[in-house]
This record gives C-alpha cells, sequence and structure tokens, in this order.
C-alpha cells in the first residue's frame, strides 16, 4: 500500500464541508446523512413490509385453498372484512391481492432490496467516503418511509386499500363507483406511489453520481464488482422509466378527481353514460408497462448482481466472463425498454405489431441465458463453501433457470392467448422475479450482515431457513403451473362456483399448506436477523475472504467508511485461487509490485502504473468538498 | 475469467473523476424531466392516432410567451458572463431581469389558458385539450421550480458566494434554466405541429 500522507480530519477547505462533530441521536440515526444507517433503515422497512406482504399472500390462499373453511379466527387481525359466516369479504379478497403486488415490488423487492444495498455497498465497493449528496439520500428514504405510512394507513381504511389489481388499469381503478377499493383507497394508493417514485428518482440520480464520479484511485469500469454495475444499470432504468410511471400516475389522477378524459370513454354505469368521451384505456397500459417491465429488471437486477459476488467469493474462483457478465445486464437493460407490449397481446393489438415483441422478448432469453450459465460454470469445479449467502445464491440460479424456461412460453403471442392472466403466469413471474429477487435480498443480507452490524448471523439457522423456504417455494409455484395451463384465471375469489374450478381443489390446498409453512420458515429469519444485531457472534474484519474493498474498512466502519486514507485500488474483485499466490484470494487493494509470485505477464507490466494511480486525485469528499 | 487477461492493457491508468458530482446530479435531474415529457407527448401521439380528436388554433399569446423565455434565456447567460467576470452589479441585474421575465412568462401562460377557455376549449372535455393544459401546467410547475432556483442563485449573488472562482451555482441555475426554455420550445412546437 502507498504511504500518504495521515489524517482525514485534516483541514477543512470548504465551507460546505461535512461536519464531523459528534451528532445527536436524531441527526445520527433517524435523519442521518449516513449511507450504511440509510441502508439499514431501508432494510428494516423492507423486512416490514415483506411480512405484511407475505401474510397477506396466506390469507387469500387459504381463501383459495379452503374456500368453505371458517376463518373467523383471524376476526382480530381482519375486523369486518370477515363475515358473520367466518368468510373472508370478496371486496378484501381484491384488496388483498392489489396490496400484496404492490408492497412485494415496490416496497419490498425495489426499496428494500435496492434501497439497502445500493447505499450500502456502492461507497464501501467504489471507495467513497459517503453518496455523492448525503442530503438527498437521506431526503429518499424519507419520501420512501411517508409513502409507507400513507400505504399503510390505506389499509385501515372503511372502503379497504386499493383492490383494482397492482397494475391499477383503468377504468376499474378510475371510478369511484366501479368498486369499494376504487374510492379514498385508490387515491392513497395515487398519492403514496407518486411519493415512492419521487423517492426511487432521488435515490436513484445519488447512485449513478456516485458510482460515476466518486471512484477511488484506480478503481475504473473495468475493475469495478459486478454488484456496482448491477446497481448502476439498476438505477438508469429507475430513472428512465419512473418518470413514465408519474405520466401514468398523473393523468390517472386528473381523470379520478377533475373530470377529464384520458383514460375513460363511453362508460355506462346503471344504463347511464358518464360523460367523459375520447379516452382510451390502452393508453394506460402502454404508459403503466413502458414502466412495469423495466420494473421487472429493477428488481431482478441488483439481486443477479449480489448472486455474482457471492458465488465467485464462496467458489473461491473468478466469476466466470466478467466482461460478458456486464455485456449481457447492458443487454437485459436495452431489451427492457422495447419488450413492453408483450404484457398487452390480448388487448386486440395488431397480430404484426404483436409478433415483433414476442421477438424482441424472446431475445432477452439470450442475456439471460449468458448469465445462468456464467453462474453455473463459476460454480465448475470450485471449492464451494456452503454459506448461507452462498446456498440462497444457487438458489436464485435455480430460479433463474426455472423462471426464465416458462418465460420462453408466455412470450410467444400466440400461447398467451391460452395463458393470459392464468396461474401460469403468476407462477412464472413469481418464480423469476418474486423468488428470485427475495433470494438475492436474503444473499445479501447474510453475506453482508457482518460489515452492516458487526456481527455474524447464526449460520446453522441461516441454511435451515434455505432449505425449507427453497423447498416451499418450489411446493407453491410449481404446481400453480399446471394451474395455469387447466385455465384458471388469477384474482378470482372463489373456483368452486364454477363447473371447470371443481377439479382442481387439491391442488390448491397443497399451494396453500406450502405457503403458509414457507411463510412460518420466514421466522426463522426475522428472529436470527434482529437476535444476530445485539447477540450475534462478533465478526472479523473479512469473514468471507472476499477481495472487495468493503471488507479493508474496519469491522464498524464510521463516517466516511475508512480511518486514513481511501485505499487504491490495483486489480479487479475477483482473484480468488490465483496460480501461485499463497492464500486464495487478493483484495483488491493489493498492488500487483506485492504479488510477484502470481502476476501474469501483464499484470507485470502493470507494475509500473501504481506509482501513477497512487498519485492520482484522491477523490475524498473529506479533502475536496463536492 | 480468461477474456479480461487478453484484453489490450492500458499504458495509462485512467483517471477516474470526471465530472462535479453536483452538475451531474442536475443532468440526471434533467433526463426524468424528460422522460416525463416525452412520456407524455408519445401519449398525446398515440392517442391523437385513435381519432375523435378536437382540432382548435393555439391562442397566440403562446408564441409570446416563447419569446419571452428565449429572451430569459439570454439574460441568463448574460448573468453567467458577469459571474464570469465578477461584475456583481450586472449579474444582479441580470438576474432580476431573468426573474421577472420568467414571472412574465407564467403569467401569460395563464392568460393563454384564460384564452382556451374562452374558446371552450376547456380542462375537462376532449383528450386534445386536456392535453394542452397538462403541457403546459406541468412545465410551468418546472418553471416555479427554476425560479426557485434563480431566488436562491440571486441571494447568493448578494452574498457574494458567487464570483468567478465559485461559479457552481450560476452554472447549475443556467443550465436548468436553458433546459426549461429549450423544453417549453420543444413544447410549442410539437404542439404546433401536431394539433
Amino acid at each position: 500500500m502507498s504511504a500518504v500522507e495521515t489524517g482525514i480530519h485534516a483541514d477543512v477547505q470548504h465551507e460546505e464541508h461535512v461536519h464531523h462533530d459528534p451528532l445527536n441521536f436524531w441527526r445520527k440515526y433517524v435523519f442521518s446523512e449516513d449511507h450504511k444507517i440509510i441502508a439499514k433503515q431501508y432494510l428494516i422497512t423492507g423486512i416490514f413490509w415483506a411480512m405484511i406482504g407475505i401474510a397477506m399472500s396466506v390469507v387469500f390462499r387459504l381463501q383459495l385453498g379452503f374456500p368453505q373453511a371458517d376463518i373467523s379466527w383471524l376476526r382480530p387481525v381482519l375486523g369486518q372484512w370477515i363475515d358473520e359466516a367466518g368468510k373472508l369479504d370478496p371486496n378484501f379478497y381484491l384488496a388483498l391481492v392489489t396490496m400484496h403486488g404492490t408492497i412485494m415490488v415496490f416496497f419490498v423487492l425495489t426499496a428494500g432490496l435496492s434501497g439497502t444495498f445500493s447505499n450500502f455497498l456502492i461507497p464501501l465497493q467504489i471507495g467513497a467516503r459517503d453518496m455523492a449528496s448525503g442530503f438527498l439520500n437521506m431526503l429518499s428514504y424519507w419520501f420512501f418511509f411517508t409513502a409507507s405510512v400513507i400505504m399503510f394507513a390505506s389499509l385501515f381504511l372503511q372502503t379497504g386499500p386499493a383492490a383494482g389489481g397492482w397494475v391499477v388499469y383503468p377504468p376499474l381503478s378510475a371510478l369511484p363507483q366501479a368498486h369499494e377499493g376504487s374510492g379514498m383507497g385508490m387515491t392513497l394508493w395515487l398519492i403514496s406511489m407518486a411519493l415512492f417514485i419521487v423517492s426511487q428518482l432521488l435515490g436513484g440520480i445519488n447512485y449513478i453520481t456516485t458510482v460515476i464520479n466518486l471512484r477511488t484511485r484506480g478503481m475504473t469500469f473495468s475493475r469495478l464488482p459486478l454488484t456496482i454495475w448491477a446497481f448502476l444499470i439498476t438505477a438508469i432504468l429507475g430513472l428512465i422509466s419512473f418518470p413514465v410511471l408519474l405520466s401514468a400516475a398523473l393523468l390517472l389522477i386528473f381523470d379520478r378527481h377533475f373530470g377529464t378524459s384520458f383514460y375513460l370513454s363511453e362508460i355506462y354505469i346503471g344504463g347511464e353514460a358518464l360523460p367523459n368521451v375520447g379516452g382510451s384505456p390502452i393508453l394506460f397500459q402502454h404508459l403503466f408497462w413502458f414502466l412495469g417491465h423495466p420494473e421487472v429488471y429493477i428488481v431482478l437486477l441488483p439481486a443477479l448482481g449480489i448472486t455474482s459476488e457471492i458465488i465467485a467469493t464462496n467458489s473461491r474462483k473468478p466469476i466466470f466472463g466478467y466482461r460478458a457478465m456486464i455485456a449481457s445486464m447492458l443487454g437485459i437493460a436495452f431489451l427492457a425498454f422495447i419488450v413492453w407490449a408483450h404484457h398487452m397481446f390480448v388487448t386486440g393489438m395488431n397480430p404484426f405489431l404483436g409478433s415483433v415483441f414476442m421477438f424482441l422478448t424472446l431475445i432477452i432469453a439470450v442475456p439471460s441465458a449468458v448469465k445462468a450459465f456464467n453462474y453455473i460454470t463459476t460454480l465448475w469445479k470450485g471449492n464451494i463453501i456452503f454459506t448461507p449467502a452462498m446456498l440462497f445464491s444457487i438458489g436464485l440460479v435455480s430460479f433463474f433457470v426455472t423462471g426464465g424456461l416458462t418465460g420462453i412460453i408466455l412470450g410467444n403471442s400466440a400461447l398467451d392467448i391460452q395463458l393470459h392472466d392464468t396461474y401460469f403466469v403468476v407462477a412464472h413471474f413469481h418464480i423469476v422475479m418474486g423468488a428470485a429477487s427475495a433470494f438475492g435480498l436474503f444473499a445479501g443480507v447474510y453475506h453482508w450482515f457482518p460489515k452492516m452490524f458487526g456481527r455474524m448471523m447464526n449460520y446453522r439457522m441461516g441454511q435451515i431457513h434455505f432449505w425449507l423456504t427453497f423447498i416451499g417455494i418450489y411446493l407453491v409455484f410449481f404446481p400453480m403451473h399446471y394451474i395455469g395451463i387447466a385455465g384458471f384465471p388469477r384474482r378470482y375469489y372463489q373456483f368452486t362456483s364454477f363447473d371447470f374450478g371443481k377439479s382442481f381443489t387439491d391442488l390448491n390446498m397443497f399451494i396453500t399448506i406450502a405457503a403458509v409453512l414457507s411463510f412460518l420458515a420466514q421466522f426463522i429469519f426475522v428472529w436470527n436477523f434482529f437476535y444476530s444485531i445485539f447477540k450475534g457472534k462478533k465478526a472479523t474484519q473479512n469473514p468471507w475472504n472476499s477481495n472487495t474493498l468493503e471488507w479493508t474498512a474496519p469491522i464498524n466502519p464510521g463516517h466516511g467508511n475508512w480511518e486514513g486514507d481511501i485505499p487504491a485500488v490495483y486489480r479487479w474483485s475477483y482473484d480468488y485461487s490465483k496460480p501461485g499466490s499463497a492464500q486464495d484470494f487478493i483484495p483488491q487493494n493489493i498492488p500487483y509490485s506485492q504479488t510477484p509470485e502470481s502476476n501474469l505477464p501483464h499484470e507485470n507490466e502493470q507494475i509500473a502504473m501504481e506509482a501513477e494511480i497512487e498519485a492520482q486525485n484522491f477523490n475524498d469528499q473529506f479533502k475536496n468538498a463536492h | 475469467m480468461e477474456t479480461s487477461h487478453q484484453l489490450p492493457i492500458q499504458k495509462e491508468p485512467e483517471a477516474t473523476l470526471s465530472v462535479d458530482p453536483k452538475k451531474f446530479i442536475l443532468w440526471l435531474f434533467i433526463v426524468s424531466i424528460v422522460m416525463l415529457f416525452a412520456s407524455q407527448t408519445s401519449a398525446y401521439l398515440v392517442r391523437r392516432a385513435e381519432g375523435n380528436w378536437l382540432e382548435f388554433e393555439m391562442p397566440a399569446i403562446f408564441s409570446y410567451s416563447t419569446i419571452v423565455l428565449v429572451v430569459s434565456s439570454l439574460s441568463m447567460q448574460w448573468a453567467y458572463y458577469s459571474a464570469k467576470k465578477d461584475n456583481f452589479t450586472n449579474l444582479k441585474i441580470a438576474i432580476s431581469i431573468t426573474f421577472v421575465l420568467g414571472l412574465a412568462f407564467l403569467w401569460m401562460q395563464f392568460d393563454g389558458w384564460r384564452e382556451m377557455v374562452n374558446m371552450k376549449v376547456y380542462f375537462v372535455g376532449n383528450p386534445s385539450g386536456s392535453f394542452l393544459y397538462v403541457f403546459t401546467g406541468l412545465h410551468a410547475f418546472h418553471l416555479i421550480s427554476g425560479l426557485l432556483v434563480l431566488a436562491v442563485a440571486f441571494v447568493s449573488a448578494f452574498r457574494l458566494k458567487i464570483h468567478a472562482k465559485n461559479l457552481r451555482r450560476i452554472e447549475i441555475c443556467s443550465t436548468y434554466w436553458h433546459f426549461l426554455d429549450i423544453l417549453w420550445v420543444y413544447l410549442f412546437f410539437f404542439l404546433l405541429t401536431f394539433n
């Protein structure tokens, strides 16, 4: 390592400089501008929402699996939504489905996943003191918090929360008289989502700026860990697509509250015509899915980035195809914007246009397959260590392959006519986007918990949690494909009133039991998480023998992350088991001049450049305040 | 893994710092506004292609307001040059002119709405009219945020915080203002072409 002048707290040259005085409780833990605290705020809010979201799914699964059962024992929680006969209110069933989708997609897997790990890892892995703007970062969390409070409040409305599905298609969502949940519940949903979008934009802008401008000396783009690449691409996707959702929501608000006709036309209620003429509900779908499809990758890409890092570390092997991984992520991100209409094959779209979108959709299989093969080839002949994080990462790869295969089926515009809006679709996206991303979230928590809290999570409990969840998820969603192929439509309150629906009751029962068990398994995680924060085994500085920069920071990094100078970077982050090297990992901040025994010829040439890297701009926000 | 080793080796280590992060944040913010208006205008086109579209003449005042906004961009640029030359009197005058022109623009937009109401093109009605209100309204909303940025720059100018050595604030201010100007010009010609 280079010897450079010491003391990060030296000369404060700038008026807008970050202060180092001890902060009071509120500034330190509540309205904090420190990226690590904000990440933990996102994580804990995300876990809270995940528990609510998954619990909701258990309630409606009970209804689907045991439609005749008396569930009046749930009355203490659900109150008036359980009727006299002990049955779930059908309107509330729709509200549950809607809120489950909204919560899991936006509040858990977007804010909880990206918000946690982009905030936590970007500065630590690129070697920055903090985000480009701590203030915007704080604002981003508190916008999210406000959105959360409003969404949560909507659950307690007399008329129930929004109930038009998480995609909130008009006219159902636009007309208060259409459904109980389309009144105040929908209004709160729109307000909450508008705030949520603002939060995501503030966060995303910060992530992009930090990755591009605040990398440490020597941290070129070709040395960035794949996690950071994934977070960067995710943030760019969000920056481009979230404003479009805002647009869609804005026009919907005008239709609902001011009587405009962007999405409404020639609607009759009770024989009476509404005044709205000239709108188009399909327009909303175009706008919504222009966000909605990239959103799938906003959810999935961070999980894939986390997986790349964990699989390489725990296979003790360099990631296979580093550049191919980046290229495939860029490819997926690009394609994400030109496939939105595959959600709309049955809206009466021109069949030629449908085949164009089908073609583009199927191309996504190529970069996705590149990623899947790269994970498998990284595992191939590795010295695999089955930490809980590693198990969840391998589980993610399994889900990614399983769910990806059904994606190829659904991407066909002809097959989609049969499968559209059936449980086949539900099974597909829950495996490839829901479960895979959730596994990325779990993997990330298990892997970076020591860095976040300075303690280890219980190893054995993590492994049990993995096996129960992994098996549980397959037991829930695999049979669901058959129900979908049999033609069962999603979002129906019950099937027993139809003849065709009488045949699969046992399978639905089975799914419900599996769902309940998987839900219960999550409490192992919750207990492990909160117990370990306070009572877990003390962590060492680099518990997984990993190469990335965050493990060179102190066990409990303070404000500014590194004491003394920020480390310089001389190599990529995947030098595991390098031939010639005594230990099986070489962290990024070890110069080639210190490892002559393992250098390749061209790396020896790079030794000459080390002095130049060290002389480069520190990019230290404490020294040159931005 | 092998591929990365076989890449041509750069003889110079790359410098990592490129742009001022605060200015970079502004550019990304602009990207999100661009996407907002791109989605609005493409929604306009999609909806217009479906027929049942009310055609009307845009009130003439929108042409005049466009000129006012373009002039305000010029005075903004003058403010920037004055700051660069440490000419504080001109800087304050130029920012004030820009601010007043911005207010005048907003007033003219509002007047345009009144004229549209006189023409019986209401916000509630055929989407062709509603869209015009939404475009102008959204742009006006952003212009108000631009006025706030200007006000901050104005206060900084009085406190002598803007000078040739510290141009960041006035640079951010002028970039944003020029962007809002270009955005309006785009919307104006868009509406002229596809009314």
